[in-house]
């Protein structure tokens, strides 16, 4: 079966997910802990998934023995944690990534916190499900380059690997879809949910301080922060694509991002909104990397952008004191869930 | 003489004019409006059927900008973006089926169904 398909097929949850998915506008909302107004910015409890891959704990332990198997890259050393690192909120702390011999890419290793909620993959939307996203590292050249052949032929000559895969997808066989189909399990339990934003929305008065919700409410202000026009309940992203007016956006032959997979003028430089729960985790941010820490991220914005062809219509020059954008910038700091203790698994030999 | 040639031509041209006005008024008659909102990052129908030479409205009632864009063969165009309040025309002058997608949010996407 083809992942594209599984694709199309997500379960009613993602519906009920998406519509519901859009924060109340800002003059509609009252900042107290537990309001009613605020309740929007909760994530459901449980992430849509697609209908023939429904989370099973076989499926999670196989996606996740397979997520840290560095035997999967071409050259036998690489795995998807190696970018995506749970040490360093599920990703790498570097400006943009390094694939295979460690070449520089062009772009940031994206988060996985929080992807399950996602309609649309990378940062460039050319994946539509996590299925479609898994394999898309392992078949790029300068990324993983995995050779599927070797690949399958170490699962197939592994009991523990065929018995955890016969475990997880009884009668499916071992294959790129069934590998696909693990990891993705796997990535769906990497949830950040439990932030004290989070506990302060289901009414634990403490969780913010005075600053922090007076960031949140600049925020989600249109007239201020304007950040909830794209960073929008309760995933923190529109699953949208903007144009935000990076300085490598004014690079001689710039990334068209979203561009090359819809050619029109509007989506030349846009790039997806990332999810903003756990950002304290992962500096530097952008996808170009460009800014080392929150602040420098605010004053981006406060300016309205750098290179400003072609910017989404929905950044503007922003009205902000710096007491303000200290505000903001506090309020995005809540946003992270405590570390969890994670247990690392042992590879099938 | 001369009067009853000018009677005729009267006749006549009155007969033109009624014969102008039906066909005009044949023409609104046959080409349709719509009007589709974009309202809370969707469209407010997920489907519509028109007719070929119909025109479809799409405004934006959200507070940010949106756009309206298709791809598909019978009907390629991309409105670019604009705000709340705003809207812009497409007229659908092919039959076929047209995929209509808003650029800035790829969730927001309805299937107009050209006869």
């Amino acid at each position: 079966m083809k992942i594209k398909a599984v694709a199309g097929t997500l379960i009613g949850a993602l519906l009920a997910f998406n519509s519901v998915s859009y924060a109340k506008q800002y003059h509609e909302m009252t900042f107290k802990a537990g309001h009613e107004s605020l309740q929007e910015w909760l994530l459901p409890d449980t992430p849509p998934y697609p209908k023939n891959n429904k989370p099973t704990k076989e499926r999670v332990e196989l996606g996740k023995v397979l997520f840290f198997d560095p035997r999967i890259g071409g050259d036998g050393n690489m795995s998807c944690a190696t970018c995506h690192n749970p040490l360093l909120g599920w990703s790498d702390a570097l400006p943009t990534a390094k694939g295979f011999k460690s070449q520089v890419l062009g772009r940031a290793t994206p988060v996985v916190t929080n992807t399950a909620y996602n309609s649309i993959q990378m940062w460039d939307g050319r994946k539509k499900s996590l299925e479609d996203q898994a394999v898309g590292p392992m078949e790029a050249s300068v990324e993983m380059q995995t050779n599927f052949t070797e690949l399958l032929n170490l699962i197939n000559h592994t009991d523990a690997y065929k018995d955890a895969f016969e475990a997880a997808y009884p009668g499916e066989g071992i294959s790129k879809d069934t590998i696909a189909k693990a990891i993705a399990s796997f990535e769906r339990t990497i949830i950040s949910n439990n932030s004290p934003f989070d506990r302060w929305v289901k009414g634990d008065k403490k969780a913010l301080t005075q600053q922090e919700v007076e960031g949140f409410k600049l925020f989600v202000n249109p007239d201020k922060g304007n950040c909830a026009v794209c960073h929008s309940a309760p995933n923190f992203t529109d699953d949208g694509f903007h144009n935000i007016g990076l300085p490598t956006w004014g690079d001689k032959n710039p990334d068209m991002g979203r561009y090359t997979e819809r050619p029109l003028r509007l989506m030349k430089g846009a790039f997806k909104t990332p999810t903003l729960r756990d950002i304290t985790l992962s500096a530097p941010y952008f996808h170009d990397g460009s800014s080392t820490t929150l602040e420098e991220v605010m004053d981006h914005y406060a300016a309205g952008g750098k290179v400003k062809t072609n910017l989404s219509p929905n950044m503007k020059q922003l009205n902000l004191t710096d007491k303000e954008k200290a505000a903001i910038v506090a309020f995005m700091k809540k946003l992270t869930t405590p570390p969890k203790k994670f247990e690392l698994p042992l590879l099938p030999m | 003489m001369k009067c009853i040639k000018l009677n005729a031509w009267k006749r006549k041209s009155k007969l033109t004019l009624q014969v102008l006005i039906l066909s005009a008024f044949s023409t609104v008659a046959y080409s349709e409006t719509f009007k589709v909102l974009q309202k809370d990052k969707a469209f407010d129908k997920e489907t519509l059927q028109v007719k070929v030479g119909d025109t479809v409205h799409f405004e934006n009632a959200d507070p940010f900008f949106h756009n309206v864009f298709s791809l598909s063969d019978a009907k390629f165009f991309d409105l670019g973006s604009f705000p709340k309040g705003e809207s812009r025309p497409v007229i659908f002058d092919k039959a076929g089926t047209v995929e209509v997608e808003c650029a800035i949010h790829p969730n927001m996407k309805m299937v107009i169904e050209v006869k």
